[in-house]
């Protein structure tokens, strides 16, 4: 049986009250009142989808990381690249080897479902399994509703034939190119149609012809759906839909709204992961998934479900979280406003391929050296081991240090560097498994960090190449997620 | 070991230009006011030099890269000019050159000449710059004094010894630096500032605040060295010589392997120890009579005290809050007001403090003489203290 092997989910850890944004721009546009409550996720000035994307999937792949991924898929409308392969990226990232289909699902906020329902079709016979992830951060223009409707987050999903905690019994399909907001090649931002017409012309009407024609492909009556995962910034539009397509009322999930906002083309994956973090075996789910038509898939969960526990999924990144009051920090982070970096921030960031293709695995993957003589974990990898008891030639095997701890052994809060929020902190990190640097640190407050606390290492952002359009990545020490 | 440089060597001239912020002047009018003065006090003619090193660190906010631009601005007779830079340490590098080339007989008189010209760039601060593409992936951003503030951090844990003494003790290297560049015309800074206002500062790097990091200069400094005889020979009575000259690198032990604990520097460890053998010095706290040390920040002289073995590991703070290292203590260090207040304009700095302790040496040191010096120490540290440069120089009267 094809399904869900495991499952993981990132939800960024600042979350920006409603009420902020309506008191910086309630003054402008009026309407936003009426949406003050709850708060919305938003990405470090160093996330973007694909790291979003990243740490999703180092939630799903957990420790055990299968050496039979034959696939990595990655789907979103806001990938940092428009023509370099992003989902390679991803995979580098994860260090999981070159051996293997990759590939970017993008233009619809049905992506991210319409290529599950790809990749799951395709799982079944693969030989091997593979990764489904998926990152979302939209930008919206300042006193826009969207602002407050959007969120940022990501998800990520095994897929495979054995040991499935979610099986995946079918589909329904329909294509309609029903235009509720579009954007553009080259432009920043969304254009809205009228909420009221997307409800009755096309939520209304267009999921219904989904959702039927799922529960026609898998023989499952409407009534039999625990969970109906639907995304919809309209207010109770899941459960209206419910109803009209014979769902029970108290199968509609929570659109996560009130605590992180809808995170675009990751939404319906990252509330599928959501419901997975509550749902019981043998229960129906049903995902939505909206854009120029709609996707309706069913997943039944197994007995297996419950080994899914250690996951932090969604419900784990909700619980880390960091309210941001400073809206100008929000605008700043998601280049809306001009800011003076100062002329430090002007020294020129250019990349030179050569290099890095060189080092891929070294600066995307996180890979180290360990010598075979001395057993002395080092980064960056070298020809003559850094022991100084060994000294030995060409001993260096690859070793991955991303999912090490990594404890301070000193640090500071620079406010003299160029950092896009200072102060920037960074200090010397010791890894669990040896080895050590000086590492930037993200995510962190000022005050709130010690010689002794444990970070973990993420993946992010290091420097934005404006000039050339090109996001550097590198790995940095966070302080770990704790679920509460 | 090799028989070393200990009076092999003899200084003939030194010169230093007024450090500071020198709007007026481009690193050419620096050079030239540092060589007049050196050349002057070794009372040779330039045609008499037969080599020249030349210092400098950052040549891409100024001069740019060669030798050339020290022949040129001195009109130097097409002799051998070699450019060196070794980060902070480049100036005592410059000197390192000529000295060994006046041991090696290669050269009868050879010229060192240091010079930055940092204030051209538009800010406070050493210039932001790359580390080449692959460090530029992976190295992480961060200021000089983000690197060097972390050595508080792993002071403090290490030592027991909790942040506000270690504030204090710090705060208090930086009174006594602003009060020694009040007697020191050339100084960059010239102001007495309480401890409060140390303590007060805005912080630029925690725990590290604006009177902890050292000034940010324009200057150049220049020495002429010879061998004891054709100094003589010259007139010259009175010798300072070199008694060692050490230099130790980082090979990346302290940067990736786990043996480090951030609270020291390694490479001034060996540099130091390797000197004091070369200068025939066994007891350094009693026997080196001043020295000027690496103050780039204030908690760099403090952890520097302990790596030179003038003060016992854990306690430079207490010899500190004693008022040892005071210029009436009992080893005045940075009696010129160090990098701190004289000023550090990097590939002049090691010259510099040569050039202070020669003149504290010969008795020409003014308002500011120490009473009968025999041994001076001077210490540069370039890099950041997880992977950095560090060399040791030690002068004295010939056949101390």
């Amino acid at each position: 049986m094809v399904g869900i092997k495991a499952y993981g989910g990132y939800v960024p850890r600042r979350r920006l009250p409603r009420g902020v944004i309506v008191e910086a721009n309630g003054w402008f546009n009026s309407a936003l009142k009426a949406y003050s409550k709850g708060e919305r996720s938003m990405c470090n000035w160093d996330e973007d989808a694909l790291t979003m994307a990243v740490e999703a999937s180092r939630d799903c792949l957990d420790k055990t990381r299968p050496d039979d991924i034959k696939a990595i898929y990655l789907a979103s409308t806001t990938l940092p690249f428009t023509d370099r392969q992003n989902s390679g990226i991803l995979g580098t990232a994860l260090n999981l080897g070159q051996n293997m289909m990759t590939m970017d699902i993008t233009s619809s906020q049905r992506a991210a479902t319409s290529g599950l329902i790809n990749a799951l079709n395709v799982a079944k016979g693969m030989g091997g399994s593979a990764l489904f992830a998926t990152g979302e951060h939209r930008r919206s223009q300042t006193a826009n509703n969207n602002e407050l409707m959007y969120g940022d987050g990501g998800a990520a999903l095994l897929l495979g034939e054995d040991d499935v905690v979610a099986e995946y019994i079918g589909a329904g399909q329909v294509a309609v190119d029903f235009v509720d907001h579009y954007r553009g090649q080259n432009a920043d931002f969304d254009y809205n149609w009228e909420e009221r017409w997307i409800r009755d012309e096309g939520f209304m009407k267009i999921v219904p012809d989904a959702v039927q024609a799922a529960l026609d492909n898998t023989g499952i009556s409407a009534d039999e759906v625990d969970h109906f995962v639907m995304p919809g910034t309209i207010r109770n539009i899941a459960a209206m839909v419910g109803k009209r397509c014979g769902i029970r009322e108290d199968a509609a999930r929570d659109n996560l709204h009130g605590v992180m906002g809808e995170s675009g083309t990751a939404h319906s994956l990252v509330m599928l992961v959501d419901c997975l973090q509550d749902a019981k075996p043998g229960q129906v789910i049903m995902v939505i998934g909206w854009g120029q038509g709609c996707d309706a898939l069913v997943f039944r969960t197994t007995d297996k479900l419950p080994s899914m526990a250690n996951r932090l999924g969604i419900k784990g990144h909700l619980a880390h979280r960091k309210e941001e009051t400073n809206y100008n920090k929000f605008l700043a982070f998601n280049g809306l406003v001009q800011q003076d970096g100062g002329l430090r921030s002007e020294t020129d960031k250019q990349t030179a391929l050569t290099t890095l293709y060189r080092n891929k695995e070294m600066v995307i993957g996180f890979v180290g050296g360990k010598c075979e003589q001395c057993g002395t974990v080092q980064y960056p990898k070298s020809r003559i081991c850094v022991n100084p008891n060994c000294g030995a030639i060409n001993t260096q095997e690859d070793h991955r240090m991303a999912e090490t701890s990594a404890t301070i052994q000193s640090w500071t809060a620079d406010n003299l560097t160029y950092a896009p929020d200072p102060p920037h902190h960074f200090g010397m990190v010791t890894f669990g498994e040896g080895g050590r640097m000086m590492a930037d640190f993200t995510d962190v407050d000022e005050g709130g960090v010690a010689v002794g606390d444990e970070f973990h290492m993420v993946f992010r952002i290091k420097a934005a190449d404006e000039r050339r359009g090109f996001n550097k990545y590198f790995w940095k020490a966070a302080p770990k997620v704790q679920a509460s | 070991m090799a028989s070393g440089i200990k009076d092999k060597v003899a200084i003939l001239g030194m010169g230093c230009s007024k450090f500071g912020e020198r709007w007026d002047c481009d690193a050419e009018d620096l050079i030239v006011e540092a060589y007049q003065e050196a050349v002057a006090d070794a009372g040779i003619e330039t045609s008499q030099i037969d080599a020249a090193w030349f210092a400098t660190a950052i040549e891409e906010v100024h001069v740019g890269k060669s030798g050339v631009p020290l022949s040129v601005a001195l009109r130097l007779p097409n002799i051998p000019v070699t450019r060196v830079e070794n980060f902070c340490a480049s100036g005592t590098e410059a000197f390192r050159g000529a000295v060994y080339a006046v041991a090696s007989g290669a050269a009868d008189i050879a010229l060192a000449v240091g010079v930055e010209k940092l204030k051209d760039t538009g800010y406070g601060g050493l210039p932001q710059r790359g580390a080449g593409p692959l460090n530029d992936m992976i190295k992480n951003n961060g200021s000089a004094p983000g690197g060097f503030a972390q050595l508080a951090t792993a002071y403090s844990q290490k030592h027991g010894v909790d942040m506000e003494t270690v504030k204090k003790a710090i705060g208090s290297i930086s009174v006594k630096s602003h009060a020694n560049g009040v007697k020191n015309p050339k100084a960059h800074l010239r102001k007495a500032i309480p401890l409060e206002t140390v303590l007060n500062a805005p912080m630029i790097a925690a725990p590290l605040g604006l009177f902890d990091c050292c000034g940010v200069s324009d200057g150049s400094a220049a020495a002429i060295v010879t061998t004891p005889e054709i100094a003589k020979s010259l007139g010259k009575h009175d010798l300072i010589t070199v008694k060692a000259l050490q230099l130790a690198v980082s090979n990346g032990q302290e940067s990736g392997h786990n043996s480090w604990d951030g609270s020291y520097f390694l490479t001034t460890r060996k540099a130091s120890e390797r000197a004091y053998k070369e200068a025939g010095i066994e007891k350094p706290r009693e026997q080196i009579s001043m020295f000027e040390c690496h103050d780039c920040f204030s908690i760099t002289e403090m952890v520097t005290m302990e790596d030179l073995y003038i003060s016992n590991e854990g306690e430079a703070w207490r010899d500190v809050l004693d008022g040892f290292y005071n210029a009436d203590g009992q080893v005045p260090c940075q009696i010129d007001g160090g990098l701190k207040c004289f000023g550090h304009p990097i590939g002049a700095s090691g010259l510099r403090m040569l050039y202070e302790m020669y003149f504290q040496l010969l008795g020409r040191a003014g308002e500011r003489q120490l009473k009968d010096p025999v041994f001076g120490m001077t210490h540069n540290l370039g890099g950041q203290p997880h992977q950095n440069v560090s060399s040791v120089a030690i002068i004295g009267h010939q056949g101390a």
